[in-house]
């Protein structure tokens, strides 16, 4: 099955007299249950790409499907209900909420969906243990190492099972060590629940971890490489 | 909706208390503030209450009954049509909480030394004693013990002008109905004191069948006087006054269109504590105001991660207008406490005999006793709540239409 289908897509930025094609022409499709590096230099038009899939940007042109339903024509409340109920988000740093402990961050998005508080604490306690944080939900952001709480935001992006998980440069603020736990942490995830996972990165040991590398360079994808049959 | 409030009230909370010094200053500005609503307001309603009262105890009661013509010519013509038997025999019957007839006339006190113009006052002491302005237990001599009294009692000011004293005999000269000019000495039988000068100074007090027989209008008085529970509402008495002489061709009246000055500045003063609340609260808002709007701009990066999780942009309303409800309510209770203690701790009155002169102008006395009204209460917190709920706004909105994706970025 497809998770999704960009067909495409064009958003052009304008920096003073200059016009940058953050994405020229992008078209992809994600297969279910994938890992999907995208790659590029920085202003390659990841982050773009990734937000425009994950209902944060809309493109100026092109078509999104994530699960057979297009996004790109939602109102901005149905993409903020796209969000809530089918994409959990990793971002770089400073992800988590710091007046909220990591098991309540983890709850937080399941609070919002309106799931019960028995539900809530299980599937918290449960996630926490996958990603190797048992007993510390009640330390604060600021109480955790950074990995820790990358750690905790990635429990938060996947607990309610979202359709796909996007993650942009996850690593960013890691040193590497810390980065290849992360890493076999997505694959481990991947396997156990089988979500999607695209993640968008410049760092050469992620890429290695992904199953599918997309290269993009100035807006444009140049290349798509599988790299389980290598 | 309730996941939402529930979400929002509890990071509404945390985040109250993620900068306490700010929260403490802004909470310490709004008990001050709110102190001063209330506290400054319950004094002055204090001043304004005693004021009344003291201008109810020595003329109007709550309501009165009068010939129409007496109020533009207080003479002994205009007396009521109603013999005073007949008269005392209806309001009997009335549910009041002190009633009383009277003459009331205006008189010349004369001793061997002064003479001075004073009011005469011809009552039934029987009947007064619960209202009158004199202070019964500290009155040198005695009070009018009957209507028949034939003794005089006079006001201790009046006393140090005539030169006289109890025990001493003094002139008392009024007109009858028949123009014709009415004396008689009369034994000074008490000297009282009264809270303001201008009673000791103006009113004689005599027994109302000796006045009777004095002005020869027997079984005749010039006015009617009752009282009700609370003189801010005189209606229901003056409505069951109006029923008892309205046949007569009597004019009842109360005490609102009897004393104008008093009505009128009872009735500015929930004007001046509107105005006074709103002023101390325009002065907290700028505080207020720019406390959220810091709290905010704090938090533009965490505000869009929820906005990017899902989270609905009025669900970050709600959370930063409940965040300022939640300072706001704080501030009012500790501000209620504050004020409420106050009002308790000077419960008896304060002394401000100091600059009583000036306060004895306006009619009030020299203790001042705090007077605590609900309504002004509920005034203050409605109005903090309700126009701190419109100033909380603004950042609330301005908060809840960040761009997620521009806000994740901001650099913090
Ligand atoms: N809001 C914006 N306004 C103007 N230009 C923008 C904006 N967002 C992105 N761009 C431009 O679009 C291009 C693609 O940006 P994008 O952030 O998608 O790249 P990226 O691959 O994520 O880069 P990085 O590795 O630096 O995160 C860049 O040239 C960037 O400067
Ligand atoms: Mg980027």
């Amino acid at each position: 099955m497809t998770a999704v289908r960009c067909i495409d897509l064009c958003k052009t930025y304008r920096q003073g007299e200059e016009d940058i094609k953050a994405l020229d022409h992008v078209s992809i499709d994600i297969e279910s249950g994938d890992i999907v590096c995208l790659s590029a230099p920085s202003g390659g038009g990841k982050t773009t790409l990734l937000n425009s899939i994950g209902g944060l940007d809309r493109p100026d042109s092109g078509e999104i499907y994530i699960a057979g339903q297009r996004i790109d024509t939602l109102s901005k409340s149905g993409l903020a209900e796209l969000r809530l109920n089918h994409i959990g988000f990793v971002f770089q740093a400073y992800n988590l909420i710091p007046v909220l402990t990591a098991s309540e961050n983890i709850e937080f998005v399941m609070q919002v969906q309106g799931r019960s508080r028995g539900e809530r604490r299980d599937k918290s306690e449960e996630i926490l243990a996958e990603v190797g944080l048992a007993g510390m939900g009640d330390r604060r952001p600021a109480e955790m190492s950074g990995g820790q709480q990358q750690r905790v935001a990635v429990a938060r992006a996947i607990v309610s099972r979202p359709t796909l998980v996007l993650a942009d440069e996850p690593t960013a603020n890691l040193d590497s060590k810390t980065s290849d736990e992360l890493m076999e942490l997505f694959i481990r995830l991947n396997e156990t629940h089988g979500s999607t996972f695209v993640i968008a990165t410049h760092d050469q040991r992620v890429m290695g971890y992904a199953r599918r590398l997309v290269k993009m360079l100035d807006g444009r994808i140049v290349d798509d490489i599988d790299q389980q049959a290598a | 909706m309730s996941t939402t409030l529930t979400v929002s009230a509890a990071l509404a909370w945390r985040n109250l208390w993620r900068n306490h010094r700010r929260t403490l200053i802004m909470l310490s500005a709004i008990s001050v503030g709110t102190w001063a609503m209330i506290f400054l307001t319950a004094l002055t309603q204090g001043m304004v209450t005693d004021m009344v009262r003291q201008g109810l105890a020595v003329l109007p009661g709550h309501a009165q009954a009068h010939h129409p013509a007496f109020r533009d010519d207080p003479n002994i013509v205009n007396l009521l049509p109603i013999p005073d038997s007949e008269l005392e025999s209806r309001l009997v019957g009335g549910d009041f909480v002190a009633w009383s007839t009277r003459i009331n006339v205006p008189a010349f006190v004369a001793s061997e030394r002064e003479t001075r113009g004073v009011t005469l006052l011809g009552i039934d002491p029987a009947r007064e004693r619960d209202f009158t302005f004199v202070e019964l237990d500290t009155i040198d001599g005695r009070f009018l013990e009957t209507a028949d009294d034939t003794g005089v009692v006079i006001g201790r000011k009046l006393a140090e002008t005539l030169e006289t004293r109890v025990g001493k005999r003094i002139v008392v000269m009024s007109q009858s109905p028949d123009n014709e000019v009415a004396d008689r000495g009369f034994r000074v039988v008490g000297v009282f004191r009264a809270e303001l000068p201008s009673q000791e100074e103006d009113y004689v007090f005599v027994g109302k069948a000796t006045v009777q027989k004095l002005l020869g209008v027997p079984d005749r008085v010039t006015e009617a006087v009752v009282f009700g529970n609370d003189f801010r509402n005189p209606e229901p008495v003056l409505g069951q006054l109006e029923g008892f002489v309205s046949a007569d061709g009597v004019t009842a009246q109360s005490w609102k269109d009897l004393d104008v000055y008093l009505s009128t500045t009872l009735a500015a003063m929930d004007g001046f504590v509107l105005v006074w609340v709103i002023v101390i609260f325009l002065a907290l808002s700028f505080g207020l105001v720019n406390t959220l709007l810091m709290a905010v701009f704090e938090r533009i990066r965490e505000i869009g991660v929820m906005l990017a999780l899902g989270v609905k942009p009025a669900a970050i309303l709600l959370q930063i207008v409940l965040e300022s409800m939640l300072l706001l309510g704080i501030g009012l209770l500790i501000g209620n406490l504050l004020a409420f203690a106050s009002v308790e701790l000077i419960s008896d009155g304060i002394d401000i005999s100091m600059v009583a002169d000036g306060m004895e102008m306006m009619g009030a006395t020299s203790r001042l006793v705090p007077d605590l009204r609900m309504q002004d209460v509920v005034l203050a917190n409605g109005v903090v709540l309700l126009l701190g709920f419109f100033a909380s706004l603004s950042p609330a909105w301005r908060a809840s239409r960040y761009e997620p994706v521009e806000a994740i970025t901001t650099v913090q």
